[in-house]
């Protein structure tokens, strides 16, 4: 039986989680690439490859990287907004994990409930999970993997996701810089993005700010 | 999380939706005397619902939550029923357990959050359905009364198991035919109050939520005196509606109906005598704080 592949769906409406399938978690320094184990630092260009390629890179950051915890919060905060600069990709916040119905914009937020609405309305091809509580990270790759063509990856503090089709590991403030100086070295390289002009999303109290 | 934590990250601030914004700017997270009179005007730690329109549950959460001390300090168990469909909606942490291990759970917790914050003080409250608390899971809720387990014990009575179709419940009053219990009840509805004194309890409340005032003085006593005391109990008559044939519009007259004098939720409330000299050293306090507060303000000319 040849190995299972975690590529970006649709697979299915009730995808087999990827660890049912065969597919394990990386061990610290590693990651893995749609199932495969690979050296981290393949990882990084790999995945700055896809974001540079995509044509709407789009970043989720969660609570653990939303809200200011510790100094480490705000630190992680400050390297994935200078990540989304330097790609450039969208910052779509997964704010928190209460169902949102009827009222979720699709445009501004993602829910884990729900999240292949916002990748549908944004028509997100890759995408990245930072900050994200495992368990709702969880649940959202595998309904995005399940109904969508998203490319999904995971930037994990822990042990990483099987259910994303690209997983880091154990990733702190170091990690997020690594996969920007990645995406800074192909752009000097010659490889540009191809992501369709937008402008990113500012809010504030009243709603949005133009 | 504590009050010094509900800031955003500012790099990433600008991209969080109003919501979160006003969250940080007029929750009441942190303010000593917040209570009913805050809803409508500030954040709330509840806002869409998922229960049924005009369920007046939907009341006594939003009386509850407002009610709180420390709602960042606070943790609620659940159990199974229509409040475990409410909890995803609420900002304030929550667990959620097996049908009616719900004090069993919260024993743990209570106990836990103790060694591991000995300095601050954790409250837990659980909140559960009639079925949940008085028959399922009877034997857990009276264990840890028995026990002096320090938390609070928040039963929605609403006579009957209203989500799954109106089956007969051990505080469905005597006689009362449900949709799913036919023959009517034949005996008569638990006496839970009085046998939560009995068990030991420091303080128990039994009323409807018809009257938010009522609501905040009973959670805001029952999580002080189990602070310092032991358990506390409180039973709230947040009727069904639709089990009981009634419209939308027609819960709040129901519970007005039934606490007015000879129904059966005519307001109880009970307190040791160490409970009773705690309320009234702490109310003192307040109030000579209040006085000292209106003091300072400056008198205009």
């Amino acid at each position: 039986m040849s190995q299972y592949q975690v590529k970006p769906g649709p697979e299915a409406f009730l995808p087999p989680s990827a660890a049912s399938m065969g597919i394990v978690l990386p061990d610290p320094g590693e990651c893995h690439i749609e199932g495969r184990i690979a050296p981290e630092e393949e990882g990084y260009e790999y995945a700055a490859r896809k974001l540079l390629g995509a044509k709407v890179p789009t970043l989720f950051p969660g609570p653990l990287v939303l809200w200011k915890w510790n100094e480490k919060a705000a630190k992680k905060a400050a390297a994935i907004r200078a990540l989304s600069e330097a790609i450039p990709a969208r910052l779509i916040p997964m704010a928190d994990y209460r169902p949102k119905y009827p009222k979720i914009d699709p445009e501004a937020e993602i829910n884990p409930n729900h999240p292949n609405l916002t990748i549908w309305h944004n028509k997100i091809d890759v995408c990245i999970f930072i900050g994200v509580h495992c368990h709702q990270a969880n649940l959202a790759l595998k309904i995005i993997r399940g109904g969508t063509d998203c490319f999904t990856m995971a930037m994990c503090a822990q042990a990483g996701h099987e259910d994303a089709c690209l997983s880091f590991r154990d990733i702190g403030v170091e990690s997020i810089m690594k996969l920007m100086d990645a995406v800074n070295k192909l752009k000097k390289e010659g490889v540009k993005s191809q992501a369709v002009p937008f402008k990113q999303i500012s809010m504030n109290r009243k709603g949005r700010v133009d | 999380m504590s009050k010094e934590k509900i800031t955003l990250c500012e790099d990433l601030a600008d991209i969080m939706p109003p919501e979160y914004h006003e969250l940080v700017a007029t929750a009441t997270y942190g303010k000593e005397d917040r209570g009913w009179k805050d809803i409508g005007n500030s954040k709330e730690l509840i806002e869409q619902h998922s229960l049924c329109a005009g369920c007046p549950e939907s009341i006594a959460f939003r009386y509850i939550l407002a009610s709180l001390p420390n709602p960042e300090d606070t943790v609620f168990v659940g159990s199974t029923g229509c409040t475990s469909l409410v909890f995803p909606h609420v900002a304030v942490q929550n667990i959620h357990s097996l049908f009616g291990n719900q004090n069993a759970i919260a024993s743990g917790l209570k106990r836990t959050l103790k060694c591991r914050f000995p300095d601050v003080e954790k409250d837990v409250v659980v909140l559960a359905g009639d079925g949940a608390t008085v028959d399922i899971g009877l034997d857990m809720t009276m264990q840890s009364w028995f026990r002096q387990e320090k938390f609070t014990t928040i039963c929605f009575d609403n006579e009957l198991y209203a989500n799954t179709g109106g089956q007969e419940s051990g505080l469905m009053q005597k006689g009362f035919v449900a949709k799913m219990a036919p023959a009517g009840k034949t005996f008569d509805k638990v006496r839970l109050p009085e046998i939560a004194r009995e068990a030991g309890c420091h303080y128990v409340a039994l009323l409807t939520v018809s009257k938010p005032n009522r609501v905040e003085r009973a959670i805001r006593n029952a999580v002080y005196i189990a602070r310092e005391l032991g358990p506390t109990y409180v039973q709230l008559y947040t009727p069904c509606i639709l089990e009981i044939g009634k419209q939308s519009m027609e819960g709040l007259d129901e519970m007005k109906d039934a606490e007015s004098i000879g129904g059966r939720f005519v307001m109880k409330e009970y307190m040791t005598d160490e409970a009773k000299k705690m309320i009234e050293d702490r109310e003192a306090e307040e109030k000579a704080k209040r006085k000292a507060a209106k003091g300072k303000k400056p008198v205009s000319a």
